[in-house]
């Protein structure tokens, strides 16, 4: 469908000056993600921040602030090897680590330092070095016991991955997407394997995606089924990379020169939630709620409506949970993402594009990466540099992330200057 | 052949009529089946245990192709809203694991069997639900 269609877009004729109290992104960068074997997280953390400061035309001296996302490394002091590689000022470093949100997360701890008014810039980093670590969530639990002897806060005897139902991530997510399925109508594998078709063929226009390849909704939906509905080409792989991104509080940017102005991306809304407790979360993790409550509180910040977005970069790790957060934020009518998907609305020429990078499907999921690498991808076609698959004349966007436990970011960027 | 049992998880009751219990917060009725410090829902710290009705509906379900080590591939995964409006995560058992079989919505009831035995000749019994 084309925008024009929508009658609800009208077009933004005043842009927000640049306030004082308000927050950019000056500069950002992401690294291809894939398989760096010869690299560590140290030397990928390191490129992409200095890439991001020389992106934003400064240095590590102009920093007040730091942090950096890892989730399997949360306990190495990322922050402080990266500032041994980069630059150490003896600014304050904040090493971070909030499952799928880590780097969205590192990014909210910069942004919060600069609302403090404790710092102008910063730089958050996010990094993650999977190489080909298999399935997430379940596996590890089924040693044989010898001895059946009641332990942990279920009084379990043994593994219970398996025995009560799946906690691995295909099926975990799987059971997400079918619960909504089950609730509307119009959603099936079917709807469930075009959210992958999609976001492969978007794959295939960005050079930083880790599997840039096509695949047929036939292939997809007979590829080899992890936990049904998900086939092995509806599942995020796991990868390396990382992103990094520079924040200026307005004050700073206005005395900046105007052709760096003119790049700033703005922040219009920078939300973190977390789970409000729901009868069904206690046995399946709810990424629903969190992500409405999420969803909600950054339109109200930001003042934009759905209809407003020009991009989304949301959070597919797997197939069936792109297609329920096209409700969950707002973006179909309630109940109506089968038919969201089914019209096409997804799509890079569609009435809202969603996961225009490939999405955590084609473009990877590094996992402390991912919460900055969308940050990066709505900000490049903002400034009108996404190349083949820019979106032409985007204004506005929104990046979301969630991580099961569970933490959800949003955020959503503007175009300003 | 009367080996001793144990369930596999505490908030399981076995034996001739077995069912699930729960702990539901005396302030708020929020029900729980791990050890509590204090209500997620209202942060009262009162429970009773309650036990849940056997019966209820498939809300959703995957089918596990690739599982855990160990673990028997293909089975069937859900979450089950029993009668009383309790959330479970369980297996459905009893029932093929083809998409075909296993429906959204389809009634259930709770069932147990065995997952084996110790070296010191206990045997862990889980739960299931099966098509009712």
């Amino acid at each position: 469908m084309a925008k024009s269609e929508m009658g609800k877009k009208k077009p933004k004729t005043s842009r927000p000056m640049i306030e004082d109290d308000s927050v950019w992104v000056l500069g950002t960068h992401m690294t291809k993600f894939g398989r760096y074997p010869d690299q560590d997280t140290v030397d990928l953390a390191s490129t992409s921040a200095i890439a991001a400061l020389q992106d934003g035309g400064v240095t590590i001296h102009d920093m007040d602030v730091f942090a950096a996302g890892t989730l399997f490394q949360a306990s190495s002091g990322m922050a402080q090897q990266v500032q041994k590689q980069i630059g150490q000022t003896g600014i304050p470093a904040y090493n971070v680590s909030n499952a799928c949100a880590t780097g969205a997360t590192a990014l909210r701890a910069v942004m919060l330092s600069i609302k403090a008014g404790e710092a102008d810039m910063g730089l958050a980093v996010g990094v993650e070095q999977m190489g080909k670590m298999g399935l997430l969530g379940g596996a590890g639990s089924k040693k044989e016991a010898k001895v059946f002897a009641p332990s942990g806060r279920y009084g379990a005897v043994t593994g219970t991955d398996g025995y009560i139902g799946t906690a691995g991530m295909p099926g975990v997510f799987a059971q997400a997407g079918m619960g909504y399925a089950y609730e509307n109508d119009g959603v099936g594998f079917e709807q469930f394997a075009k959210v992958a078709y999609k976001n492969h063929l978007h794959s295939t226009l960005n050079p930083l995606a880790q599997y840039q390849k096509e695949f047929s909704l036939d292939e997809i939906m007979g590829a080899p089924v992890m936990s049904y509905p998900n086939t092995l080409l509806m599942c995020c792989p796991t990868g390396d990379g990382a992103a990094a991104a520079v924040l200026v509080s307005g004050e700073r940017l206005k005395s900046m020169p105007k052709k760096v102005q003119k790049r700033a991306v703005k922040i219009s809304a920078s939300v973190l939630t977390s789970d409000p407790w729901t009868s069904s979360a206690q046995v399946q993790p709810d990424v629903n709620t969190l992500t409405r409550n999420a969803a909600a509180q950054a339109y109200e910040q930001a003042g934009v409506a759905p209809e407003d977005l020009d991009l989304v970069e949301l959070h597919d790790c797997f197939a069936t949970a792109e297609l329920i957060h096209y409700d969950n934020l707002g973006l179909c009518e309630p109940g109506g993402a089968g038919d969201f998907i089914d019209s096409g609305a997804p799509f890079r020429d569609g009435r809202t594009p969603v996961n225009v990078s490939g999405g955590l499907i084609s473009k990877g999921h590094p996992i402390g990466a991912t919460g900055i690498a969308n940050i990066y991808e709505v900000a490049t076609h903002l400034r009108g540099e996404a190349g083949d698959r820019q979106v032409k004349g985007a204004k506005v966007g929104l990046a979301h992330v969630i991580g099961l436990g569970s933490a959800c970011g949003v955020h959503i960027l503007e175009k300003a200057v | 052949m009367t080996a001793k049992q144990v369930p596999l998880v505490d908030y399981l009751h076995i034996g001739a009529r077995p069912y699930l219990k729960a702990k539901a917060c005396t302030s708020c009725g929020a029900r729980f089946f791990d050890r509590r410090i204090a209500c997620g829902n209202c942060g009262a710290q009162e429970f009773e245990n309650v036990r849940v009705r056997n019966q209820g509906v498939v809300t959703s379900f995957t089918i596990v192709h690739r599982a855990a080590p160990g673990i028997p591939a293909p089975y069937v995964s859900a979450i089950i809203e029993t009668d009383d409006g309790t959330s479970v995560r369980s297996n459905i058992v009893n029932c093929e694991p083809d998409p075909e079989r296993v429906k959204l919505g389809m009634k259930v009831k709770l069932t147990t069997y065995s997952i084996g035995t110790d070296d010191e000749g206990l045997e862990a019994i889980a739960f299931g639900y099966e098509p009712a």
